[in-house]
């Protein structure tokens, strides 16, 4: 399954940081960031509830670049 | 400029004027410490504090925390000036480039300004507004003048004139009628248009469009993945040569019993810092592939992908589709030959038989047949892909189509006819009953644009059809294409562009270039395919990886200048951002780059990059 959330981060370099951590993170099967149109594109492993495993991508973004935001 | 921005602009101007005034200050000693310590903190709390954070999570490498040791390392060597300039600097760059970002973001999101916000829907005699999301399909809605149709549909009551000119670029409007298919997006001129939905909100071409757009850039391009990977060395390879230039020198002068220079090889290593940064690259090559990508859609061509824009540039070979896309896709019935029937009871026949098909050649019999075709006359209609159809009609078994179906059903004396054309031969109970000659005319713009592929360096230029094969030489000849293939059936299209592939130069890409009716397979297949005019087809959509919004052949030109112009940019940033880097770090080492240089190449080199990014924008002379 693939969701698409609204982000804020300043800069292309934070972004990719973002998308690293986002990937990271468990429930997450692949994650792109799109820093031109402010983007988040989630996708999510079989079975995994986005509703739980979102507020972990954002918290491992804060840890990442504690300037973003991710609009859940 | 944002709240955030205009914050930053005024710190910055602040911090600038009190390092000017402080260059006429004569104070030594800790009061010049002091006062330089101003505009210092002014300009940089901020990055001092996301460091001293990202030193507790851990996130040593980032850019914050790069330019906290630089700035503070010259400071405590005693360079006040250049370290609080180095901030003042960094803080520049970041300004410049979120201004530049958002300023592109919002001028490509302009472009796009299509999204309708609201569909009226009659509930108890009042119009009322709701969220074009919540419509059922099946639902009526009212579209009144000036409104954009939110949703696909039909129109079951009312008559008006729509501008498409936001969906197609076609700036004739349209008329729309009751029983008219209307695409969303259109906005209605005058009347008052009841529309029964056929679509979700979601589904609806608006939409669908939108999405395609704004997604665009999440497919990277190899460029973009080169880069990331790039940026993920850079920066800590840079940083542990600053370590090793800040120790070894002064170690190894140590052991050989001269001074150690300490100062000198810590400078060194702190304008290594200031260099280290990868942010010119990581911002500017997607912000040109977005700008590219932009700059293209406001000329009505639609790109997927960075990886597209890409690979548009190295295209080499383009194929063609001929019916709807070189030519203009509308027959006109030129004349009947050999008829033994009247010449209208045969049009009418024809008609009657091809009356379940939507091909163009169908809607051409019914055209030139003139009144509204009887459908419950037509019944076991059997439609033969690449040959014609058979059907009953009025009692009669006509079968209509080329020489292959007349070859297939042993119907002897069929004629040739001397005039190049599509040829529909007729059959009646088995027996030769004539042909009807329709000929099709090319686009306006289709020699041109061959023109411009052969000046553009295109080496191969091919059509390919389903025509017959004098019908496909006469329109190759008139238009200019270096090679054609006619009496292809869908699978030999796919088959010729397959063998294409194989043989194309290495390195280069072949493009593909239908309508998308009947030929999504092919457009699949090819390495990149363009979908012409094909909004409201969604396979065609679906199996493109570029879709032009209306249907002029011009535009691939268009499209392969923009492409190449925005890889020509890509490739001129990667160069020079990382050349200028290198050449840096390399006088920084030997001593001979001090940190104003360091600045430049770090903020300058951003700068530079990101106005030659936007660059790809300007699409005008393309």
């Amino acid at each position: 399954m693939k969701k698409t959330y609204k982000i804020e981060v300043d800069c292309a370099n934070c972004a990719a940081k973002m998308e690293e951590a986002a990937k990271r993170t468990p429930g997450v099967a692949n994650a792109v960031v799109n820093f031109m149109t402010l983007k988040m594109i989630v996708e999510f492993d079989e079975g995994a509830d986005p509703k739980q495993v979102m507020p972990a991508v954002r918290k491992n973004c804060k840890k990442v670049e504690d300037d973003c935001e991710i609009w859940l | 400029m944002n709240r955030k921005q205009k914050k930053m602009l005024i710190r910055v101007i602040a911090a600038a004027c009190l390092v000017l005034i402080l260059a006429f200050v004569p104070v030594t000693g800790i009061w010049r410490f002091a006062l330089y310590m101003i505009p210092y903190l002014l300009v940089g709390y901020d990055i001092l504090l996301k460091a001293a954070k990202g030193i507790v999570r851990g996130q040593v490498f980032d850019e914050n925390f790069l330019m906290a040791v630089a700035t503070v390392g010259a400071i405590a060597l005693g360079e006040y000036r250049e370290g609080v300039a180095v901030m003042l600097f960094y803080q520049i760059g970041e300004l410049f480039q979120s201004y530049a970002v958002g300023k592109s973001r919002r001028s490509i999101s302009s472009l796009m300004d299509m999204r309708p916000d609201y569909a009226n829907v009659e509930t108890g005699g009042k119009l009322e507004k709701v969220d074009p999301d919540e419509v059922e399909v099946g639902t009526v809605i009212v579209v009144q003048p000036g409104e954009k149709v939110p949703i696909d549909g039909v129109v079951v009551e009312g008559t008006a004139t729509l501008d498409t000119v936001a969906l197609t670029g076609e700036s004739v409007p349209r008329t729309a009628r009751p029983g008219t298919d209307v695409l969303s997006g259109c906005i209605v001129l005058d009347g008052v248009l009841k529309i029964r939905t056929a679509r979700e909100f979601g589904e609806s071409t608006v939409s669908k469009i939108l999405d395609l757009v704004e997604n665009a850039s999440s497919e990277k391009s190899s460029s973009e993945n080169f880069i990331t990977r790039f940026a993920r060395y850079y920066t800590p390879v840079v940083c542990l040569s600053a370590l090793v230039l800040a120790l070894l020198p002064p170690l190894v002068r140590l052991a050989a019993g001269y001074g150690p220079e300490w100062g000198r090889w810590v400078y060194r290593a702190l304008t290594f810092l200031v260099i280290s940064c990868p942010c010119a690259l990581v911002i500017s090559i997607p912000l040109t592939f977005f700008a590219g990508i932009g700059g293209a859609s406001r000329e009505g061509v639609l790109v997927k992908g960075s990886n597209y824009l890409e690979a548009l540039s190295k295209v080499k070979t383009v194929v063609f589709d001929k019916t709807g896309t070189m030519t203009k896709g509308v027959f006109e019935v030129q004349g009947v030959h050999h008829n033994r029937l009247p010449e209208g009871r045969l049009i009418e026949l024809a008609a009657l038989a091809e009356c379940a098909s939507s091909h163009p050649i169908s809607r051409s019999l019914a055209a030139a047949c003139g009144e509204e075709l009887d459908r419950s006359r037509v019944s076991e209609i059997e439609e033969i892909r690449g040959e014609g159809v058979t059907a009953l009609v009025d009692g009669i078994r006509v079968a209509a189509g080329n020489r292959r179906l007349m070859a297939r059903h042993h119907v002897a004396g069929a004629v040739d006819c001397s005039h190049a054309g599509t040829v529909v031969h007729l059959a009646l109970d088995g027996e030769y009953a004539g042909h009807i000659l329709i000929t099709d005319v090319l686009k306006p713009t289709t020699k041109t644009a061959i023109r411009r592929l052969h000046g553009m360096g295109i080496g191969k230029t091919v059509m390919l059809t389903g025509d017959d094969r004098r019908v496909a030489e006469q329109v190759a000849k008139e238009c200019g294409v270096k090679a054609h293939y006619g009496e292809l059936l869908p699978e030999d299209k796919v088959r010729m562009v397959e063998q294409m592939l194989r043989e194309k130069p290495s390195g280069s890409m072949l493009a593909f270039v239908g309508d998308g009716i009947n030929d999504a397979p092919v457009l699949s297949r090819a390495d990149i395919g363009i979908a012409m005019g094909a909004l409201g087809s969604d396979a065609a959509i679906e199996a493109s990886d570029v879709v032009l919004m209306d249907d002029d052949p011009e535009k691939i030109a268009k499209a392969l200048g923009i492409a190449r112009k925005c890889m020509r940019i890509v490739w001129q940033n990667i160069i020079f951002a990382i050349g200028i880097k290198v050449i840096c770090l390399v006088l920084g080492a030997l001593g001979y780059a001090n940190m104003w240089m360091a600045i430049f190449a770090d903020v300058g080199v951003m700068v530079l990059a990101v106005l030659n990014a936007i660059r790809a924008l300007r699409t005008k002379n393309l």
